[in-house]
């Protein structure tokens, strides 16, 4: 950043003269020094990972989650400052809650993302604000009904006008990532702070876009999941971290379309089998690892 | 011509001499619902030892028009409680969608507080509200409605288990009227079904001793009398089963094994001949 010291990065809303605006990159450097985050959008729906660093021993285990429910069929995890992400998790469930006001049907994963993705970038057009110093990631499943109705009583024509069309599917598992800028896309898997390099290599690795969709199931994914958190960890052995996992399914599947933590006896198999493939790989090329050290 | 706002839409002064304004006023006092439209009949529930079992027909009648015929009356509450509505469909429906909201917020406050999850555990988590808690919560609400002379033209059963994880049953109406029974019904279920299910199970100790099969079938026979009894009823029925598991419910169950050869026997009315 050879501009900075310019005068250009001391205020939000303003840009350098090279078309940067400097709040938003300093921001992403918030993101960047917190704990990695990852989503997967597999066959069968999406999971969510955390790296949640352990600050204090005086913490209490497995207490202070880091992912939150919004509604019911999504879940938001992130990197970055906590609080910045406890906000905007408040403002989701707002989001979320004046949907259903409105439409009297669950708000879908896309348009949460669209509506977050505007009031982060709202958060880069002020004086008197600064950018979120936190990178999201939406998950979650959207109802494969056609039009689920909040308080509907009957089901409506089985087919003509208003009914259902043959062989049209509705919903599925969806994910997002939304940066400080405001900017967000949707992805096949994500992955944002301190370990996304690794990350995202390891995800790029996994079936997760293939034309006829991703092949990986959600207990596949679940694993995968364990492991790249465990590997992105490997950076920064220094401190102890706890791994924070939800996921999502379809009405028919483990989660009956509700955004819930992995069961206890799952994620603990994960991160076994995510620790023995570490230990695996040390020993394959333990020279490899010493060279580049 | 008069072009005023105020006789546009009226039929001509000058034609059809001075127009009665005084429909315009209501000079009564102001009025909220007087009487249900779209209504659901009975819903009848049976305690037993692990739970409860609750039931209501699919059918929404319009007057004695049966309007719609695959309404759901039974609404599960975070898969602790079930709530079975009889009355006013609106009514239900206005009461379906703020249950709705309160258990997203249930959800996250027990997100929030939650620090070990149990998975497969006792229905309500720790902290959660039960049906106990579901069921103050809805009678204030209706009583508090009542009071305010715009009553939610329901009468609504709640089911699940209480703070000690015992089968819990309840009952509260338009007015704000509490009670609770080990078997409980509204509407015409209260005079029919009722006498049946008290004979299976009139005390605590009686609901205490059914198993939940015999509850089953105990609800599965009244439905099948008030589809005989009732003209406001229908054949087709959900039916709930509550215990520590969760929530069991199936919406599209069919009356098995009726037989109408009592009909032949019915003196008094209709077109006999003899």
């Amino acid at each position: 950043m050879t501009s900075i010291g310019t005068g250009y990065d001391l205020a939000n809303s303003i840009f350098s003269p090279d078309g940067r605006n400097f709040q938003v990159e300093y921001a992403v450097k918030a993101v960047e020094n917190g704990g990695t985050s990852i989503g997967i959008r597999c066959k069968d729906g999406v999971v969510l990972a955390v790296e949640k660093i352990v600050t204090s021993k005086l913490l209490k285990q497995s207490a202070n989650k880091r992912i939150a429910t919004v509604d019911r069929h999504l879940g938001v995890a992130f990197s970055g400052m906590i609080p910045d992400g406890r906000h905007f998790i408040d403002r989701a469930r707002d989001e979320a809650r004046a949907w259903r006001d409105t439409f009297k049907t669950p708000i879908s994963t896309a348009d949460l993302a669209s509506r977050m993705g505007g009031y982060m970038q709202a958060y880069t057009l002020y004086q008197s604000v600064r950018p979120f110093g936190i990178t999201a990631i939406v998950g979650g499943f959207d109802s494969t009904e056609a039009a689920p109705v909040d308080g509907e009583v009957g089901s409506g024509p089985s087919c003509g006008a208003g009914g259902k069309v043959l062989g049209k599917t509705h919903g599925g598992p969806f994910l997002y990532m939304i940066e400080p800028s405001g900017l967000y896309w949707g992805y096949y898997g994500a992955a944002t702070g301190k370990g996304r390099q690794s990350a995202k290599a390891e995800l790029e690795k996994l079936d997760l876009g293939g034309p006829a969709g991703p092949a990986l199931t959600l207990e596949e994914a679940v694993k995968e999941a364990a492991r790249i958190i465990y590997v992105a960890h490997d950076d920064s052995k220094d401190k102890e971290f706890e791994l924070e996992m939800t996921w999502i399914s379809g009405a028919d599947g483990p989660t009956k379309g509700l955004h819930q933590e992995v069961p206890k006896a799952l994620r603990e198999e994960a991160e076994r089998l995510a620790k023995k493939s570490l230990e695996d790989d040390e020993e394959e090329e333990p020279k490899e690892e010493k060279m580049e050290e | 011509m008069d072009h005023r706002p105020q006789a546009w839409g009226r039929p001509r002064d000058d034609v059809y001499g001075a127009y009665d304004a005084s429909y315009l006023h209501n000079n009564g006092p102001k009025t909220a619902t007087q009487s249900p439209i779209v209504t659901g009949t009975s819903v009848i529930a049976i305690k037993f030892k692990d739970g409860v079992v609750m039931a209501a027909d699919n059918l929404a009648s319009y007057g004695s028009l049966a309007r719609f015929t695959d309404v759901k009356r039974l609404r599960p509450f975070l898969s602790t409680s079930v709530v079975g509505f009889g009355g006013d469909v609106s009514d239900m429906q206005f009461l379906d969608r703020h249950l709705k909201e309160l258990a997203t917020d249930e959800a996250y406050e027990h997100e929030a507080s939650s620090t070990t999850t149990d998975e497969g555990g006792s229905g309500a988590g720790e902290g959660q509200l039960n049906a106990a808690n579901l069921y103050k919560y809805l009678s204030k609400l209706m009583y508090r409605r009542r009071n305010d002379f715009d009553p939610l033209w329901n009468q609504i059963l709640v089911a699940g288990l209480d703070a000690h994880a015992k089968p819990f049953l309840a009952s509260v109406d338009l007015r704000g009227t509490t009670f609770t029974s080990p078997s409980l019904a509204t509407g015409f279920g209260a005079m029919l079904a009722q006498p049946i299910m008290r004979r299976y199970a009139a005390t605590e100790e009686d609901a205490a001793r059914l198993t939940r099969e015999e509850a089953v079938n105990v609800i599965k026979e009244c439905m099948k009398v008030l589809f005989y009894r009732d003209a406001r009823s229908l054949d087709r029925y959900s039916i709930a089963v509550v215990t520590k598991d969760g929530v069991e419910l199936s919406e599209d169950e069919q009356l098995e094994k009726q037989s109408w050869a009592f009909a032949e026997r019915i003196r008094g009315y209709g077109t006999q001949v003899v």
